[in-house]
């Protein structure tokens, strides 16, 4: 927004760790109090509309392009769609277990990179710690097992996509009513010989994690948080789920706002409104409208609105993580850290449990039944909730296609964090580096999608700029 | 004499190519013995602090911001690569290229299922960058000294290119690592 009457206007640009491109604007009035602080996002592909007219089966290897970051979960939410197309939505045995196996594969390196590569150096140096150390080089140097550790945990999830995909990014594994290949013995014995150790550091980052939420509880409780739902897919049982589930909606104290929705039907529940200033769009739930319907997706809502773990080690951390709430729904923005490594830890404990089974040397592979014309394909990506719904015609061409990505439904919660830690830490006071910083941990701590790749390095280049009532540069730190 | 730079920038791309870099896992700690980063999407630094000996390239351009940094890159780096599919051809994204661009746009804020959208406008604040009517390859706006293929190029690909180039050795990747998909 360009500046008016009396007003300043800064902007962080570019916000690159979000979905490509990103920026952040803060209005100040006469008084240096921040008015408005929104997050822009400034890409737009326009992929709803340029997939009219290809063949269905292409489609879960096309939209994956969307995100070299989480591939594999556009992947498989097309994937699952495209089953419904060809009548194959109950998967042989194999076939569901080599996409449940790639899907935590998923997990596991998109949270590793995550906490290892980006966030760590805010937890480990702070907020405001010199720029020179606080990125991952940094890390390296003064805590080398640390930083090991964060790459090779991030590679064995990259190798088990590998098997299961045939590729680390933009695999082919999924194809309409299963999958096109099954795990050989020699791949799962090599995954098998470091799954152990995979365990154990698995267990010390919820450790890190959790001992650094628990002990500065006081300062992060309030750091860009606020109270709001929480949505994710959610197993028959109640049980945490990432690959297949209802829709559940809880508001901010726990009370069910709906529970067990049918993927098919999403659209009755969840619209997205247009906002000028930014090329994503808001989503909120339907019955609420969109003022308040707004609601958050991601580890801390999956974790918020999970019954149970269905694996121990993940189970007993849940337990301690809704502790710190006494069981109600945590609204703490920092506290998503701690989530996404309890998160971490099931995924890896599902990854051994997996290759356990030997429903994944099957040779059934694929199935078909009575075709359909409309499909929707819901899954959890390591960001949240991803939607997926296409129409094809007698053709097989795709007719309409419309997708809810997973950062979406966290825009207005980033806007609101963005708005809160402006309000908070940049109201009246001369602009420093490591207050810029305290507007990206914010907006870090969300993990928008496709910024992790370029969070491997460090920190986010941000420039922001204070302009004075006419206009005039005051003002500009760069970092 | 410090180590030799490499800068990267991901124009209208998925990050896969940035993602595929990572790809190289431990190696990176060598890596960061052989050069120093300069501007890139994965440090601190925003614009060239100097001569760059290596650019690297993902994505095409869809919208001016893209050229301006793609410019800013040809200017700054002595060495460009363009590494992955949408930064040769335009990739994915270039298949807009066949439709209006309005229509694109309608389909997203007006047409969708779940758009929600009383007013009917499309996002056209000043604060977002205005879009190229097309998707243009990176060779199209500027001259290129490598490409690497692939979506995205395999890290050994990119790995192999960049030791070759650091250590003054031929580029002469093996057949296998020459990737199309
Ligand atoms: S070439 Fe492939 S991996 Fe690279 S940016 Fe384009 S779509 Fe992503």
């Amino acid at each position: 927004m360009p500046t008016t009457d009396k007003t300043k206007r800064i902007v962080i640009e570019p916000v690159t760790r979000v979905e490509g491109h990103g920026k952040v604007t803060i209005l100040l009035d006469e008084k240096s109090k921040v008015k408005q602080a929104r997050l822009h996002i400034v890409e737009f592909r326009g992929f709803e509309r340029f997939i009219q007219g290809r063949p269905f089966w292409e489609i879960p290897v096309m939209v994956q392009r969307l995100c070299g970051i989480c591939p594999v979960s556009h992947h498989l939410a097309a994937a699952k769609a495209m089953d419904r197309i060809v009548g194959g939505e109950n998967l042989t045995p194999t076939a569901e277990k080599m996409r449940l196996l790639m899907h935590h594969g998923q997990f596991l390196q998109s949270h590793a990179l995550h906490f290892f590569h980006l966030c760590s150096p805010d937890l480990l140096f702070g907020f405001d710690a010199d720029v020179a150390i606080r990125n991952v080089i940094g890390v390296a140097a003064k805590y080398p097992e640390l930083a090991v550790q964060g790459v090779m945990m991030r590679k064995y999830g990259q190798e088990v996509i590998k098997v299961t995909a045939g590729k680390k990014i933009h695999g082919t594994g999924a194809i309409p009513g299963g999958i096109n290949k099954n795990l050989s013995i020699a791949e799962r014995d090599e995954l098998l010989r470091d799954i152990d150790q995979m365990i154990e550091w698995g267990k010390s980052a919820v450790k890190i994690a959790k001992d650094y939420t628990v002990e500065n509880l006081e300062k992060l409780a309030p750091f860009g948080s606020f109270d709001s739902n929480h949505l994710s897919i959610i197993r028959s049982d109640g049980a945490y789920d990432i690959y297949d589930g209802g829709l559940r909606a809880i508001d901010f104290e726990g009370n069910k706002i709906f529970d067990h929705v049918d993927n098919q039907v999403y659209n009755d529940y969840i619209a997205e409104e247009v906002r000028p200033w930014s090329y994503m769009k808001f989503p909120f739930i339907k019955s609420i409208g969109p003022e308040n319907g707004w609601y958050r997706v991601g580890p801390l809502a999956r974790v918020n609105n999970a019954d149970y773990f269905d694996s121990p080690l993940a189970e007993a951390e849940r337990k301690e993580f809704m502790a710190v709430t006494n069981d109600k729904p945590n609204n703490i923005t920092m506290a998503y850290h701690w989530a996404r490594m309890i998160e971490m830890m099931h995924s890896i404990e599902k990854i051994k449990e997996l290759l356990n089974d030997t429903d994944l040397q099957g040779t059934d592979l694929v199935v078909k039944g009575d075709r359909r014309e409309e499909t929707v394909g819901i899954i959890e990506a390591p960001r949240g909730t991803l939607f997926h719904h296409y129409k094809v015609d007698k053709n097989d061409q795709i007719t309409m296609g419309n997708l809810i990505v997973s950062t979406t439904s966290n825009n207005e919660p980033m806007n609101r964090a963005v708005q809160k830690v402006a309000e908070d830490h940049l109201s009246g006071v001369e602009i420093t580096e490591g207050l810029l910083n305290h507007v990206e941990v914010a907006i870090r701590a969300y993990d928008p999608c496709l910024s992790c790749a370029t969070h491997a390095m460090g920190q986010m280049p941000l420039v922001v700029e204070l302009f004075d009532c006419e206009g005039n540069l005051l003002d500009k730190k760069q970092k | 004499m410090g180590k030799p730079k490499v800068a990267t920038t991901s124009l209208c791309g998925c990050f896969g190519c940035h993602m595929s870099l990572l790809d190289i896992d431990d190696r990176i700690l060598k890596l960061i013995e052989l050069v120093d980063f300069d501007k890139s999407p994965i440090d601190d630094i925003k614009e060239f602090s100097g001569r760059c000996a290596i650019g690297l390239v993902e994505g095409g351009c869809c919208n001016e911001e893209n050229v301006k940094v793609l410019q800013s890159f040809r200017k700054n780096c002595d060495i460009l690569i363009l590494v992955g599919e949408c930064a040769m051809t335009g990739g994915i994204p270039a298949m807009r290229n066949t439709i209006p661009l309005k229509e694109c746009l309608e389909e997203a804020y007006i047409n969708g299922p779940t758009v929600h959208n009383p007013s009917g406008k499309i996002p056209n604040d000043p604060e977002i960058p205005l879009l190229l009517n097309k998707v243009y390859p990176c060779q199209d706006v500027v001259k290129i000294d490598y490409y690497l293929p692939g979506c995205p190029p395999p890290a050994d690909t990119i790995w192999q290119a960049l030791v070759a180039l650091l250590t003054d050795e031929p580029v002469e990747l093996p057949y296998e690592l020459i990737k199309y998909d």
